[in-house]
């Protein structure tokens, strides 16, 4: 399945948005997600069923103004 | 002391932790400021550098109260998504909520400012909206719920101070009530106390401290000069003339001649 992945073009077989973010190493991380331009709560994350050309936003803390 | 949304402060700088040369830098330079307050952003993670973790530790040593932005967003719908995941991230409810209407002057879009501000303030966050002199935009987020507004001085970066000070005062006077924070485009400590002797609250600021030759050096010159404007405010400054006025006794001047023409 192809996803836009941070703006990127990203090929996964993860089920969920909980899986693809264990599978790319952000299971324990400070991260946040969005799917197709909303907010998803980490706590929903596993219920959250990704398809083909989805597009996730996987962010964390950087410096701001 | 002031206070934000139920919290009290000592330091009225509020200072960004962005564009500094080094994480070493930023941290002796939000001590310098003695700043309380720090504004922080979210961004994309990559699975290879994972540059936010070692971020956020940084942020958990400093130990201020962060302010996350939403730089960045055009729109109210990406503004309002940005915010809730940083309300996740953070584990706080402030966020400093920005919605730019282009990219020359990022200048505040009022109309998504007050789109998103209004959701926002109804899901409970605490909003501190980035927003021009409008006296009406103004008056749309305080009924959207915010109790803290950000004007701009000049554009973000822009270092040119406070180009519309007459509408910085009008809103002052306007808003006697409502904490004011001068937030963008300040460049020098002088503009910074010029703000607070307006009798503004607070000063946000990033860039002229983080490119200054000495960042650190520079923070210590802004807070002193934001304490002075401070001062200065409460002490009540004399209001300009056109004519002189002098300052030393008239009475008993030497030689003093009532009609200086005989």
């Amino acid at each position: 399945m192809q996803i836009l992945l941070n703006g990127e073009r990203f090929a996964t077989d993860a089920s969920n948005l909980d899986e693809l973010c264990a599978k790319l190493g952000f299971a324990e991380a400070k991260v946040a997600t969005a799917v197709n331009g909303s907010f998803v709560a980490a706590a929903k994350r596993s219920a959250t069923h990704l398809a083909e050309a989805d597009e996730i936003e996987i962010v964390a803390p950087r410096q701001g103004g | 002391m002031f206070e934000l949304y139920g919290k009290s402060f000592t330091s009225r700088m509020l200072l960004g932790t962005a564009q500094y040369a080094s994480p070493d830098i930023l941290r002796q330079a939000v001590k310098a400021a003695g700043a309380e307050i720090v504004t922080v952003s979210l961004r994309r993670e990559s699975a290879r550098a994972r540059t936010g973790q070692g971020f956020w530790s940084l942020i958990e040593e400093l130990g201020c109260r962060v302010l996350p932005n939403t730089a960045g967003c055009h729109t109210a719908k990406e503004a309002i998504a940005t915010a809730q995941m940083a309300r996740e991230l953070f584990g706080t409810s402030w966020v400093k909520l920005e919605v730019i209407a282009n990219d020359d002057t990022l200048q505040p879009d009022l109309f998504g400012l007050v789109e998103a501000a209004t959701v926002l303030c109804a899901e409970g966050f605490d909003v501190l909206p980035y927003t021009t002199e409008d006296l009406s935009a103004a008056d749309r987020l305080l009924a959207a719920g915010c109790t803290v507004l950000m004007p701009w001085a000049s554009p973000i970066g822009s270092a040119r101070g406070l180009i519309n000070k007459t509408a910085l005062r009008s809103m002052r006077a306007y808003f006697p009530d409502t904490p004011l924070i001068v937030d963008a485009g300040i460049g020098t400590p002088s503009h910074a106390a010029e703000a607070m002797e307006l009798g503004y609250d607070a000063v946000l600021l990033n860039t002229a401290v983080a490119k200054a030759g000495d960042p650190i050096k520079m923070a210590k010159a802004f807070a002193q000069a934001i304490e002075a404007g401070r001062l200065a405010f409460e002490a009540g400054l004399v209001e300009p003339r056109d004519m002189a006025s002098p300052s030393t006794p008239v009475a008993g001047t030497p030689f003093f001649k009532i009609d200086h023409a005989s």
